[in-house]
């Protein structure tokens, strides 16, 4: 029998570990919800071969010339397995490179919100004062209006400024996503920077950032992972509705929204067209599900207050 | 009189300090001054509260908001030059931090981050305060390697030589940190890890913890209290500060434990001829280790002598009280009557006025300077100054 010899020094490591796995296996959300992530993160992955892209950029839906331009969508058939949009674009396509799409979103969302919160929210909760009035007031500023009208008037407006529809969305969505992040690393700062570690490191003779960007962050990233996995279904959400008030992707772009607004005009048939708007809506039901189920699970495994429970 | 004043490294004058709170401005230092000669262990002794560790905090400029220092002195010789420290800058009081002067604190498993093994937080220092030196190491035995390699082996070296003078000569160069980012030529960094491992081991074993190898990849959890008290004294150890501030060390840990640290205190003092400034609330740790005591109450030095003349003949009336209340086998339970008075209105005069048995009515008046009683006997008492 093939037996590996592991270092005592990583007992506990793979103790932790197999720790976690078992919380994983125990819970069937945590599986369900890893389930689903790794499938969208499989067909985000494999979307060139899944449905080969004809247009450039690939985000465009190719377009049926055999059907022309037929306004009424076309059910499922061997050559559209999920049947066409109104202007007879794949509909199977659009829903393969929309996840392609959420992901981009969603991740150039997080990195630029969770940066920016992050940098605004440690400056804030470790200096004080008024460094920290004037960020938390202007956090105010933004939280009190509700994001989805807060976005829907930065696209508004940004469209004004000639800016690209899709850098819009995305502008609008990370300016008011980072308030959030900015309120939680500071109140994570706050709580760390009175421990006697950053006193004793500050009496070692570490700098002002250095403390911030390694004694502090690395104590407070754990509820930011949680709370951004939870962010990324919304984030896609939010994008998703814009794009169903026709603010968003332009017409013919694989993004789930616009595929729904496409098919809105048809809901009123009742199942008469049903594949229109059923087959992007399942997507992103299931793409939103899939990443609350995930973040849950995150914060069952690395929360130290829940995980024993 | 006036010492000489190459014997003193520290000289705390007339320092005051403030807390602003919502209740009141809480005057905690008031005036306090007090100096630390080269290679002695200066006792700081005094009630919670009394200012102890705020004047320790103040020394080394890292007194958090509300805290502000009002005004005084802190004069500290080092090579043979005198600096009022008060004056210095964030940039520089952070060079002073660690290097010149070090702290240890009363709690050794808060005062680690939990995120971070006992290596890393050793070696930041090292990066901090002793980087030359360890780039130094490293360029010595990257040129013997040099002479023996062959080959591929032998540029690549050739390449991390370079890396480390230039890194030697400007330490921000930006070519070196620009290759400290590049994933596969980043690994020239891993000699310099090496080096400053190698030297934390031996740091730790120089400090008696079993098992150093071991030791320097655990985190702060798994490790007692007092191994972590350790390893926290090796953190301040490692750039050989001039001074030590040692902040309750063995409060915390164990009568046993404590015996140990406090063995090894006295040991390292006498190995490195090191200063400590050594705070506790505990006379017994005070008489077992000190050479002069500094004895504080409610934000003033009252008395400083050295540790025999002090327990003999004690002359403040506080100091009195304090040791009579030491319990002792057979004898009554005693203490000093009164309580503390509330900083933020303390009473005029001498703050110990309303619980002196003594108090005369300059008492209420004036506050007394500390003045030499005996010799290198300081106290402030209106019995001593020719008061009425």
């Amino acid at each position: 029998m093939l037996k590996i010899k592991i270092p005592e020094r990583f007992q506990p490591t793979i103790k932790e570990f197999k720790f976690v796995l078992r919380r994983v296996k125990d819970s069937p959300l945590s599986l369900a919800g890893i389930a689903i992530v790794m499938g969208f993160v499989f067909i985000a992955a494999f979307a060139p071969i899944l449905a080969p892209p004809q247009l450039d950029p690939p985000y465009l839906i190719p377009r049926d010339p055999a059907l022309g331009f037929k306004l009424e969508p076309m059910p499922p058939s061997p050559s559209h397995p999920f049947g066409t949009t109104q202007a007879q674009r794949d509909l199977y396509y659009g829903c393969i490179w929309g996840t392609r799409w959420a992901f981009q979103i969603a991740l150039e969302v997080i990195i630029c919100a969770v940066a920016i919160g992050l940098v605004l929210g440690l400056i804030s909760g470790y200096y004080g004062g008024i460094i920290d009035e004037v960020i938390m007031r202007f956090t105010d500023i933004i939280l009190a209006f509700p994001g989805l009208i807060l976005a829907i008037t930065l696209v508004t407006v940004l469209h004004e400024l000639n800016w690209q529809t899709i850098d819009a969305v995305l502008l609008s969505i990370i300016l008011i996503g980072w308030p959030g992040y900015a309120r939680l690393i500071r109140g994570e700062t706050l709580r760390v920077k009175n421990e006697d570690f950053i006193e004793a490191a500050r009496a070692c003779g570490a700098s002002d950032l250095r403390i911030m960007f390694r004694h502090i962050l690395p104590n407070t990233i754990y509820s930011i992972v949680i709370v951004a996995s939870l962010d990324f279904g919304g984030i896609v959400i939010t994008a998703a509705a814009l794009s169903f008030l026709g603010l968003g992707a332009p017409i013919g772009w694989a993004d789930w929204g616009r595929l729904i607004y496409d098919g809105m005009g048809f809901v009123s048939g009742g199942l008469r067209w049903w594949w229109s708007w059923v087959y992007p809506g399942i997507f992103i039901v299931l793409f939103v599900l899939g990443w609350s189920l995930l973040g849950d699970a995150l914060r069952d495994v690395l929360d130290p207050l829940y995980r024993r429970k | 009189m006036e010492k000489v004043v190459s014997d003193e490294i520290i000289r705390v004058e007339d320092l005051y300090l403030n807390f602003y709170t919502y209740e009141g401005i809480v005057k905690a230092l008031d005036g306090v001054s007090l100096n630390i000669k080269r290679g002695e262990i200066l006792g700081v002794v005094g009630e919670t509260g009394c200012g102890k560790s705020v004047t320790s905090l103040s020394i080394l400029k890292i007194v958090v908001p509300p805290g502000k220092i009002e005004g005084g002195q802190i004069k500290f010789n080092v090579k043979g030059k005198t600096y009022n420290m008060l004056e210095f800058n964030e940039p520089t009081m952070s060079r002073v931090r660690g290097r010149y002067i070090s702290m240890v604190f009363q709690e050794p498993r808060a005062a680690l981050n939990p995120v971070y093994s006992i290596g890393d937080q050793i070696g930041e220092v090292f990066y901090l305060h002793r980087k030359e030196e360890i780039i130094k190491a490293v360029i010595e035995q990257l040129r013997k390697e040099v002479e023996t390699a062959k080959g591929f082996r032998k540029r690549v070296l050739r390449l991390y030589l370079s890396l480390y003078e230039r890194m030697l000569k400007n330490p921000k160069s930006l070519r070196v940190r620009l290759a400290s980012k590049i994933p596969i030529l980043r690994r020239f960094r891993n000699l310099m890890k090496k080096e400053v491992r190698k030297r934390t081991v031996e740091l730790l074993r120089t400090l008696r913890i079993p098992d150093p190898e071991r030791v320097v990849d655990m985190y702060p959890h798994e490790l007692s209290g007092g191994m972590a008290q350790r390893c926290v004294i090796a953190m301040a150890l490692v750039a050989n500060p001039i001074l030590l501030i040692a902040d309750e060390p063995t409060t915390n840990l164990d009568v046993t434990v404590q015996a140990q640290i406090l063995v090894l205190i006295r040991e390292l003092q006498k190995k490195l001829g090191s200063t400590i400034l050594y705070i506790t609330h505990d006379l017994g740790v005070v008489a077992e280790l000190c050479d002069r005591v500094a004895v504080m109450y409610a934000g003033n030095v009252v008395e400083i002598a050295d540790v025999m003349t002090l327990f003999k003949e004690p002359l403040h009336p506080y100091t009195q009280g304090l040791l009579e209340s030491i319990p002792r086998p057979g004898k009554p339970f005693t203490s000093i009557p009164g309580i503390v008075p509330s900083l933020i209105n303390p009473p005029p005069g001498c703050r110990f006025n309303e619980r002196c048995k003594y108090a005369m009515d300059i008492c209420w008046k004036q506050k007394p300077p500390l003045v030499e009683a005996g010799k290198e006997h300081y106290v402030a008492c209106h019995l001593y100054s020719g008061g009425k």
